[in-house]
């Protein structure tokens, strides 16, 4: 039977990104692939910046967690510590013109697609050095110029939107790709099965990317999801999926060259779900009693994306220095970030009236 | 060096906490990311973490201490090695902002006077010189040369929506599109609207202009999450960095006999919204002239049609030039004794009531809105300057509707010429009711408007 063969498919995907994940780190002989060159899997000049790109995220995130405790970035501030290998693996995977969106857990997204720490920082701190002139905040940023499209506040609205970018890739004739990311709550937002039917119909260019950080604010997965396989949500619209190490930034970067192709190859959407884990509550104010501390020791220490990929990089002869040497040029890209965010002047009074409309 | 650890401010509203427990005591070596207190916040307990590496070399807010505000000291971390007598040298670093609920962090702006919202400008319009040469051409007709003629000078045009290609259109209004520009451009969409919305504000991100149809308004409230914050307010909040070049049209108001859920105006919703214009125009010819401006538009348009209306017909200028700017209301007869505004299908009711009143003697001036945000205040009160009285059209509610709107504006510009209160005529509060009779009691007719005018002329 045709949905029988499918999940049998889908298996075997799962099973495959599952082996691939286990591999992460042990096995220093496994070959990278790319769409350019291809070299070795444990080429340290490919690994390195996978390093740099996700510590750069945890210390931008730590820095905004700290400006936050001081008041200096109001309202709602959610932060992605722990899931930076998602992001950083998933854009290795593309390249100009490919297309990023996601939902109010931005900054790492905005970060890793190459977005200025200056403009994000100024951003939170509502200043007219924000990526928004101060009038986004945290979950309302965009750059067309780094092909991200935001940044959006609403639970899985940005899905929908996603698959419009992917649509409008289809109709320009290119073979560019949307990476569309949610949550594992906001898969069960009903437009999300809207769009899954509409991007398989139409065969959009379209990567879901679902971060199944296990909490939907303090709902867990168990709680919230009949049937807890999220990857294969898509199945009825005949949409392949796969489960993800999300931890693994090697083995997110492998599902996403996988997905890509299909992508490119005019295969239709493809679903990711990433197993990962955000260290901090949902939100700055969310104590996270609904989790034991044992819980969440246990990913830092065992799962860590960072520490993992350290460890791979010193096995394979990596100098501690030359980490050591990453490791200050990104604490001095956050400290002049958040300098920046501090010393760049809110928005003159007059931006209160701009950007509403355009001239026709 | 050693630093100060401040008290953090831990949700959007605090100012103050209680430092319930300290988790480590002086002389304990923490890692970034560890839990060094617990603080009760107005919401919560919630857990503070080291944000760098240190030992803690005292603590100087003991456990317990209520109310401690934001930014007060609370520890001083020493770096790896560093003498306890560093404590009494530490800086209160990272510079201590005031807390959320104080003044800004920045310099505060020079008192300088609170900006002023810019008036809406009224365009210019040519529109008049096109009509030389006319021919007779229902709404439905219309607006589909409108929307032919911008997909043929525009390929990023495209139009979306339920049964809009194969059909025709649920109201025949894309009739032919299909069969002209093929299904890239003329898409059926399943019946998904809050999900087809989403994918064409997408669309339009990405550099395309969609015009989506929507089967009736009344469905569009399943999309309404999307047109107002993904479209209306993406220009806002990127900064002007991008926004939605699109159109929502679709009929809205009520039909005949259809009951409750498919009869209801939805001016006044949309028209509340910055970042959005909304268009409602009542002759084949407006229809049109701004569609076409719509098309052309960079900002999100709702485009309100009304199924009554399809098939009326009127004259409509022969040249693909003919637009009709957006933000321009028409003087459609001229008067002296009252203005009546009116947009849509009430335009004609206030015309046959503006002959009635001719009968009688009162020379009404009926003023076509044609555009509702933003609206042209200016061509209103002008019109009241010279008539002295005001009486609002509309099928909608009256409660916070367009003629509340008016009313306000005409007050508040035109308050001295008014020798009458303004008077609204507007949709019954009721849901639509399905039974004849009812239907007819709920919705504003000519008569209505006959005597509305007739009191605030003080004619019995």
């Amino acid at each position: 039977m045709f949905t029988d063969a499918l999940l049998r498919s889908k298996g075997r995907e799962m099973a495959q990104a599952k082996s691939a994940a286990g591999a992460g780190r042990s096995t220093p002989t496994r070959t990278r692939k790319s769409r350019a060159a291809k070299p070795p899997k444990n080429n340290a000049a490919e690994l390195l910046p996978f390093y740099r790109d996700m510590l750069l995220i945890r210390r931008f995130e730590e820095k905004a967690g700290q400006m936050y405790g001081m008041g200096l970035i109001g309202g709602f501030c959610h932060l992605y510590i722990g899931q930076e290998a998602v992001v950083v693996g998933m854009q290795s995977a593309i390249g100009k013109g490919d297309k990023v969106l996601t939902s109010y857990r931005d900054h790492g997204h905005m970060l890793a697609c190459g977005m200025d720490a200056r403009g994000v920082m100024a951003e939170l701190t509502g200043r007219i050095g924000g990526y928004s002139k101060g009038k986004g905040g945290s979950m309302h940023m965009f750059s067309r110029e780094k092909d991200f499209y935001g940044g959006h506040g609403i639970v899985g609205a940005q899905v929908p939107i996603g698959a419009g970018l992917a649509f409008a890739n289809k109709y320009n004739g290119t073979d560019q790709v949307s990476l569309t990311y949610l949550g594992d709550g906001a898969l069960n937002q009903g437009q999300v099965y809207e769009t899954f039917n509409m991007a398989a119909l139409w065969k959009l260019p379209v990567i879901f990317i679902i971060e199944n950080n296990k909490y939907a604010m303090g709902t867990s997965v168990t709680r919230a999801a009949a049937g807890v396989s999220l990857y294969q949500r898509g199945a009825a619209y005949g949409i392949p999926g796969a489960e993800v190490d999300g931890m693994d930034v090697v083995a997110v970067q492998e599902a996403a060259e996988k997905a890509v192709k299909h992508c490119r190859s005019g295969k239709g959407p493809y679903i990711l779900e990433m197993k990962t884990y955000r260290y901090r509550g949902h939100s700055m104010s969310d104590p996270a009693k609904y989790r034991t501390k044992d819980e969440v020791n246990k990913m830092r220490q065992e799962h860590d994306p960072i520490d993992q990929l350290r460890a791979t990089l010193l096995e394979i002869g990596v100098a501690e220095e030359e980490l050591k040497g990453i490791d200050r040029e990104i604490k001095a890209i956050v400290t002049d970030a958040a300098d920046f965010a501090q010393s760049s002047p809110e928005p003159d009074p007059s931006e209160l009236f701009t950007d509403i409309l355009v001239e026709a | 060096m050693s630093v100060q650890i401040l008290m953090p401010a831990l949700s959007p509203t605090m100012t103050e906490g209680k430092l319930a427990t300290w988790m480590v005591k002086e002389g304990d070596s923490v890692a970034a990311g560890d839990v060094i207190a617990e603080i009760e916040t107005d919401k919560a307990t919630m857990e503070v973490e080291a944000v760098d590496e240190g030992v803690i070399g005292k603590i100087l807010v003991a456990a317990g201490t209520d109310a401690v505000a934001v930014n007060t000291p609370i520890a001083v971390l020493l770096e790896e090695g560093e003498d306890a007598s560093a404590v009494d040298s530490a800086p209160a670093a990272p510079a201590p902002a005031p807390a959320a609920a104080e003044a800004p962090a920045a310099e505060p702006a020079p008192a300088a006077a609170a900006p002023v919202a810019p008036v809406a400008v009224v365009p210019a319009s040519d529109e008049d010189k096109y009509f030389d040469e006319v021919k007779t051409q229902t709404i439905r007709e219309a607006l589909r040369d409108a929307m032919a003629e911008e997909m043929r000078s525009d390929d990023k045009v495209f139009v979306m929506g339920e049964e809009v290609a194969e059909y025709q259109g649920a109201y025949k209004v894309t009739q032919g599109l299909l069969q002209e520009f093929g299904d890239k451009r003329v898409i059926d969409t399943p019946i998904t609207e809050h999900g087809f919305a989403g994918l064409a504000v997408g669309a339009a991100f990405g550099g395309l202009k969609p015009v989506v149809e929507f089967m009736t308004f009344n469905f569009a409230m399943q999309a309404i999450d999307h047109i107002i914050n993904s479209a209306a307010k993406t220009r806002y909040m990127s900064g002007g960095q991008m926004g939605c070049h699109m159109v929502f049209r679709g009929p809205n108001g009520a039909a005949a006999r259809v009951g409750a859920q498919h009869s209801q105006c939805y001016a006044s919703w949309y028209a509340h919204c910055p970042g959005l214009k909304v268009v409602s125009p009542y002759s084949a010819a407006d229809a049109k002239g701004l569609l076409k401006s719509a098309i052309r538009d960079p900002n999100p348009v709702i485009f309100l049609e009304n199924e009554v209306l399809y098939g009326q017909s009127f004259d409509v200028p022969v040249s693909e030039d003919f637009t009709v700017p957006i933000g321009k209301a028409k003087i459609v007869r001229e008067g002296t004794d009252v203005t009546i505004t009116a947009f849509s299908i009430m335009v004609g009711k206030a015309l046959q009531a503006a002959e009635k009143l001719a009968e009688q003697g009162i020379s009404a001036e009926v003023i076509d809105l044609r555009t509702i945000r933003p609206l042209d205040t200016a061509t209103i009160v002008a019109s009241v300057q010279r008539t002295n009285r005001l009486v609002t059209c509309e099928e909608g509610w009256a409660a916070c509707g367009i003629g509340a709107e008016i009313a306000a504006q005409v007050m508040d510009q035109a308050f001295d010429h008014l020798d009458a209160p303004v008077a609204r005529v507007a949709g019954e509060d009721v849901p639509m009711p399905y039974a004849a009779n009812l239907e007819q009691l709920a919705l504003p007719q000519v008569e209505n408007i006959v005597e509305a005018v007739k009191s605030v002329c003080y004619r019995g």
